[in-house]
């Protein structure tokens, strides 16, 4: 019966999934897992455990196998390609590769988010610097992507997963290419998100990142949830 | 939002046209060179065109009659004769302008004009000139006279028909241009398709560089058709320049050939062809680049665009 109400209550629920690829790799085994609205929730597990495939299958990349995927009550799997996008507008998505748009400077990195949402020139014109100084960018703003540093740049994918204000950030390792005073301030960052109301998962391998958080951590091993702590700490 | 979507989404294929110089460059030099082949299936044909037509124009039938031909009876002749729907135009060139024709023709040869001179008498009859209407009709015609005239009897006004070997010399050249032509045009089809697959895959090669972008633009939530739109206008923009820089280049291309054109091909100057087309020409190329850049762009990221 919890399980059958579980999509209703929850912000992001996993129903029983399992992800098996092409090649026979089973990616993700029977996993059930709920996600309340404003929490701040860590994925932790070595490689291959299965936390990318998790979001991926969170941002309707990849089908599960088995099993369903809920953004509140919608099944994510059974929506149309449409309907996808307008999921994704509600999902900011944050990955330790950054993935900018390189022939874009800052000021337009940020800006393509909202176009794509469709809101207008002067919504764009007063929310771009807004988030840029929440970042502390705004200095930047005409700059390419190659022209910053690593945590610069994840700084700038920060301000545009926040940009359109959604329901849930999305990080995928994203202080895995950061020494520690900038994975500091990008976790500084994720908690203020987290703090006004956003929910945050994040998936990371830095136990440092995890203990300073003292918020709820779920750990995969061999695509299975071994461990979900409320107030967890980095145990592998 | 449809006009805001179609503003930001030129705006973009600009700024990225503009931004991706070494791909734009490359695209570029591609389609001048699709563009060229393009051309120069076009000019090929219009030459050959241009050929077929003055072969059949210098065609005509002569149709000698007897100096003693009673004038009513070549009046009837050429009456009879327009009528006809095989020709085109019967000219009647009396004796005087015969003999005036035959003067000119031969007026190196002395030894002729002095025999003509020794003669007191005209010896030429009238002449009709007859023009068909195209070369496959020569055979109708000579048959017409043959049925009604009773052409190489005693009793027939006509004293000869001299257009049979010279037509059927034409016919056979018209033949082989007809061939050459239709054989050209494959060879310049399989040309065309070849340079259009270049093209293709060489903006293909742009879209793998910009793969991880879609992937990025897909994330974030982007439609398909904000995505696709300035690479599709970018891709109609490589087809424009290319193609604004093939009419330069032409002008010193048939500038060169021009001559050589107009001695091979009866006259007719390449160079004196383009300037007089220039319009046409330059809508038609304009035309074929921005569909082939933008077509090839479209067919290009469709591949990039999948969800899942």
């Amino acid at each position: 019966m919890g399980n059958f109400f579980g999509f209703i209550l929850s912000m992001i629920y996993f129903d029983k999934v399992t992800k098996v690829y092409d090649d026979s790799t089973k990616a993700l085994c029977d996993v059930t897992l709920k996600i309340e609205p404003k929490e701040f929730v860590s994925i932790v597990g070595h490689s291959g455990a299965g936390k990318t495939t998790l979001i991926k299958m969170l941002l309707a990349e990849e089908k599960p196998t088995e099993g369903k995927i809920f953004f509140e009550s919608t099944n994510i799997n059974a929506l149309k390609k449409s309907e996808v996008n307008k999921l994704r507008r509600r999902i900011g998505t944050i990955f330790q590769d950054y993935r900018l748009l390189p022939n874009k400077t800052v000021y337009e990195n940020i800006a393509f988010a909202m176009e794509a949402a469709g809101r207008t020139d002067e919504e764009i014109v007063a929310d771009v610097p807004y988030v840029l100084e929440l970042v502390d960018l705004a200095d930047k703003e005409l700059n390419f992507p190659t022209e910053l540093s690593g945590g610069e740049r994840q700084r700038v994918a920060i301000a545009r997963a926040i940009v359109n204000q959604p329901d849930v950030i999305v990080a995928d390792e994203p202080t895995g290419n950061l020494d520690p005073i900038n994975t500091y301030e990008i976790v500084q960052i994720l908690k203020k998100i987290n703090d006004l109301g956003t929910t945050v998962i994040l998936t990371t391998h830095n136990k440092g990142v995890i203990d300073e958080l003292g918020k709820r951590v779920i750990t995969l091993e061999g695509g299975r949830i071994v461990r979900d702590d409320p107030t967890g700490r980095y145990v592998l | 939002m449809f006009w805001l979507s179609f503003k930001r989404i030129l705006k973009t294929g600009f700024i990225d046209f503009w931004r991706n110089g070494v791909v734009s460059l490359s695209a570029i030099f591609v389609m001048v060179i699709t563009l060229l082949i393009l051309t120069g299936a076009i000019f090929s044909s219009v030459l050959l065109e241009h050929t077929l037509t003055s072969l059949e124009q210098k065609v005509d039938i002569n149709i000698n009659l007897l100096p003693d031909a009673a004038e009513a009876t070549i009046e009837k002749m050429r009456e009879d004769l327009s009528t006809l729907p095989q020709i085109e135009s019967v000219q009647l060139l009396s004796r005087d302008e015969v003999l005036q024709e035959f003067i000119t023709d031969n007026s190196d040869e002395q030894i002729t004009l002095d025999a003509l001179e020794l003669l007191q008498d005209n010896p030429f009859g009238a002449s009709l000139k007859i023009k068909a209407v195209d070369l496959s009709q020569y055979e109708a015609i000579n048959k017409f006279l043959e049925d009604n005239y009773e052409v190489g009897t005693v009793n027939s006004v006509i004293d000869s028909v001299n257009s049979t070997k010279k037509h059927e010399v034409i016919e056979k050249l018209s033949n082989i241009i007809d061939a050459g032509e239709k054989f050209g045009a494959i060879i310049t089809i399989i040309f065309i398709i070849l340079s259009i697959l270049i093209t293709l895959n060489t903006i293909r090669l742009a879209m793998y560089i910009s793969r991880d972008e879609i992937r990025v633009m897909n994330l974030v939530g982007a439609d398909h058709s904000y995505i696709t739109g300035p690479f599709i206008v970018a891709g109609a923009i490589y087809g424009l320049v290319s193609s604004i820089l093939v009419m330069i280049l032409l002008y010193p291309i048939t500038l060169y050939v021009g001559k050589d054109t107009a001695e091979l091909f009866f006259g007719l100057d390449l160079f004196e062809y383009y300037l007089q087309n220039f319009g046409q020409i330059l809508l038609v190329i304009v035309a074929a680049g921005i569909f082939i850049g933008s077509v090839s762009s479209f067919v290009a990221i469709k591949r990039y665009l999948k969800d899942r």
